[in-house]
Formats: structure tokens, sequence, C-alpha cells
């Protein structure tokens, strides 16, 4: 099944794949589709993607950490900061912990899944310093990471290590993957982190991306998706001054 | 005042002057780092030394409550050299943010952390890189600060460490004291 939150006729309603509310042409808002525990993101973890990067693929799994102010739902907008040269997407599978897990072997690893969403974990490279990199200004933006339209149940996701991800600009692709290539793969991902900290239902662990990386602009609608989970779309916005200097101009 | 559940806590690090003597070139913007739920801990809870450490980093520091005024934190890691990646393992350990439970709306001039109650560390809010409105701005420019997030100012330079065994205190004038005992890791805590 695929469940969504939206805010809808003034409340936040749980919903599945196909509920009347989602089509009853009245105004939908889609909110993220868990509300988030802790969030963890890995960088590098596709070897293309490390390359890409110019860096070698790490010995443990690079993980950092974001905000719950980070996230955004389905057609949400980004905002691109005045002047930097190079933001970007990243296409990337979100795995969403079920119940409390500690020290978990990997051959169990798969029971504490309560099943996958897809994330877009734009980057703001001009912010990106040596400090506990990659940062929070670089990564842990307000809004600037969309999740959803749907969280899969895990039973509906039989082989995730084998699932087809891809990145659309205004309509053209850009990037394409398959999770099967990730380095660390979601069972020692949840049994690198379980092994240290005690991971609990609601945390969200995006798993990485794969190479094929691109800038994006004010006004771009991006797309990521992947096989069998979902379909995310985003807009990039900018200063509410850029977007209508007109109204500005009118007020007072 | 623990946080609650949906609020987070935020970790500023280098953010003591004697910090910026040891990096090539000073940060740009607050170095952060999270305290994820985990690690949220309680004044007289064991704070439990891992398998794989053989000290702790006993950060007595203030915490900002967002909306509500300053509490007294302490911001407990395994010791650790680098600062390029983020110290996800060795900050992330269960139990390793002790929050005190009162607020004042005052801030403190100092933090004093004490082993077996011997004064170990005097940390001066005046030593800070970036003062609290500062860290406040600068970190609101990109990342929306919510009612009861806590920012904790940074880690004191010479903050010290302990072991099993010891206890450890964190005050901060007119603000009850929060100490905790450090123990072995067992299993499933």
């Amino acid at each position: 099944m695929k469940h969504a939150r939206i805010a809808y006729a003034g409340a936040v309603h749980h919903v599945t794949e196909g509920d009347p509310r989602l089509h009853s042409g009245n105004p939908v808002v889609w909110l993220p589709p868990v509300q988030p525990g802790t969030i963890f993101a890995l960088g590098l973890n596709y070897a293309d993607h490390a390359k890409e990067l110019a860096f070698k693929p790490p010995d443990e799994p690079l993980v950092f950490m974001k905000g719950p102010q980070s996230l955004c739902g389905h057609l949400g907008q980004t905002r691109r900061p005045p002047g930097v040269a190079y933001m970007h997407y990243e296409c990337e599978l979100a795995v969403v912990i079920s119940k409390t897990a500690r020290k978990i072997a990997r051959a169990n690893a798969y029971e504490y899944v309560a099943g996958y969403t897809v994330a877009n974990d734009y980057a703001v490279r001009d912010y990106l310093e040596n400090y506990y990199r990659p940062n929070f200004r670089a990564k842990s933006r307000d809004f600037a990471t969309p999740l959803g339209p749907w969280l899969v149940d895990a039973a509906d996701v039989p082989d995730p290590m084998n699932l087809r991800l891809r990145t659309l600009v205004n309509g053209r692709v850009t990037q394409e993957g398959n999770t099967r290539d990730m380095l660390f793969n979601i069972p020692a991902l949840i049994e690198y982190l379980s092994g240290f900290m005690t991971l609990q239902a609601g945390d969200i662990i995006l798993t990485g991306t794969p190479e094929g990386l691109a800038g994006v602009q004010v006004g771009d609608e991006v797309i990521t998706e992947i096989e069998g989970v979902g379909s995310l779309k985003n807009t990039i916005i900018g200063e509410p001054e850029e977007q209508a200097p007109e109204e500005r101009k009118n007020v007072g | 005042m623990p946080p609650e559940c949906g609020n987070a806590v935020y970790g500023v690090a280098l953010n003591f002057r004697a910090d910026l003597e040891k990096l090539s070139e000073p940060p740009r913007a607050p170095v952060l780092y999270l305290r994820p739920r985990n690690t949220w801990n309680v004044s007289g809870a064991a704070i439990r030394l891992p398998a794989d450490a053989k000290q702790l980093k006993m950060a007595g520091t203030l915490g900002v409550v967002i909306g509500s005024g300053y509490v007294v934190v302490n911001d407990v890691s395994i010791p650790h050299e680098s600062y390029y990646r983020p110290a996800i393992k060795q900050r992330c350990r269960d139990g390793f943010c002790v929050v005190g439970s009162q607020v004042t709306d005052r801030i403190p001039g100092e933090i004093r952390t004490s082993i077996n109650g011997e004064l170990r560390c005097r940390a001066s809010i005046g030593d800070m890189v970036r003062p609290i409105d500062r860290l406040i701005a600068d970190i609101s420019e990109f990342l929306t600060l919510q009612p009861g997030d806590i920012l904790l100012i940074g880690e004191p330079p010479d903050a010290p460490f302990a072991h099993v065994g010891d206890r450890v205190r964190v005050e901060i004038d007119g603000l009850a004291a929060i100490e905790n005992e450090v123990v072995p890791e067992i299993a499933p805590i």
C-alpha cells in the first residue's frame, strides 16, 4: 500500500493511493509522508558518484544528518539562494525505520524497515566547507529536501536493492542509476547505524545518489523518481524579490 | 527542560577562540552537528562508555532553548581530532546529551565542569567566536530554529575526559546542576 500525508480541507489527513480526496478537485497539499525522527543521509554511497566528485570511495559509510526543517513534500518549492554558482539535485531512495533497532545484524535488517519513499537531497556546493563536511549550510537548508509523495510499504518493494532511479529537469532525463550500485546497501547501513546508536520508528535514511548531477536554476521543475516507489516533483524558486518585482513596487 | 519530540538539538563545534588557532582557516558559517533524540539524557541517569572507547569528553556547555531561555548541558562525545567529516559515530551514542531540567532567562557568564568533585573546566561565554545573537542570526539564515529547539553554543577547548566510575557535574549559576556517572556499556539499553 502507498500512504501519504496531505493537508486537505483545513486539516492533516492520512490517505492511501486512490483516496477520493486526492481526486476531488479540492486543493491538496502534499506533506512529507512521514513525521521524521532522526534523518540520516549518505555521502558518496555510489561508486560512480564518488568518482564523479573525485573522491575515493569511503571505507565506512559517510553519514551526515539533517534537521527536521529540511523536509518538504511533493509539489513543494525549494529556494535557490541568490548569487550561488552550483546547486544540484540528488535522487535518493529513502528508507523509513519501523521499530526500535539496536545492534541489528544485516541478515535481520529488513525486519526494521517500514517502507520506502523518494528523496531529493539538494546541495548548494558554494557553501560546502571542510568542517563536518557535508555541512548543514550546504545540506540541511529549510525545505531543501523534498520527500514523498508516498511511503510505500516494505512488503510492496520486494527487491529494494534493484530499483532504477532517475532525475528529470524540465522533462529531460539528467540522472540515471540503480540502487544495486550502492556501496553500502540497506542492510549494511542498518547494521552500521544500529551498531552504535538506537534507531527508532520514523527515523529516515537517505541512501545516497548515483552519478549524473546537474545544476538547477530558478523556475526549473525537478522530478526525482524511483521504480515502484514514486515520482517526486519540486520547483526551484528564487528570492521573493526576484519573483515579483512589480508587486513589490506597488506596495505602499 | 528536556527537548520535546519533534524538536531538534543542534550543537556548534569550533566556537571558542582557542579552537581557531588549530585551524588553517576559520569556518565561514557555524559548524553544526545534530544531537538526535537517542542521545537525549537527564541528570542522574547513566552515561555509558561504549565498548569501543577508552574515555569520553565532557563538554559542559550552555543550551539556548529557542523561545524559552538557557539550560545547562553536558555534551558528551568520544574524543576525536579530525573535524573533516561529521562525527556521527563519536557523538550520536545513546544518552550522550544530558540536558538540565531548569531554564533561566539570564545569560550566564560561565559554565563549570567538575569530575569527582574537582573543578576541571571553567568556560566563559566571552570566549566564544560567535556570541549567541550572532549564532542565531547566522544559523537562521538557512535553517529555521523552532520554539523548543536547543542550540548548544560550543564545546570548551579544555573540556575534560572522564572514565568509568567518574561522576561528572556541570553547573551554571542560577540553575540546578546536572550530574551523571560514567558506567560501562552493557548489552541493549
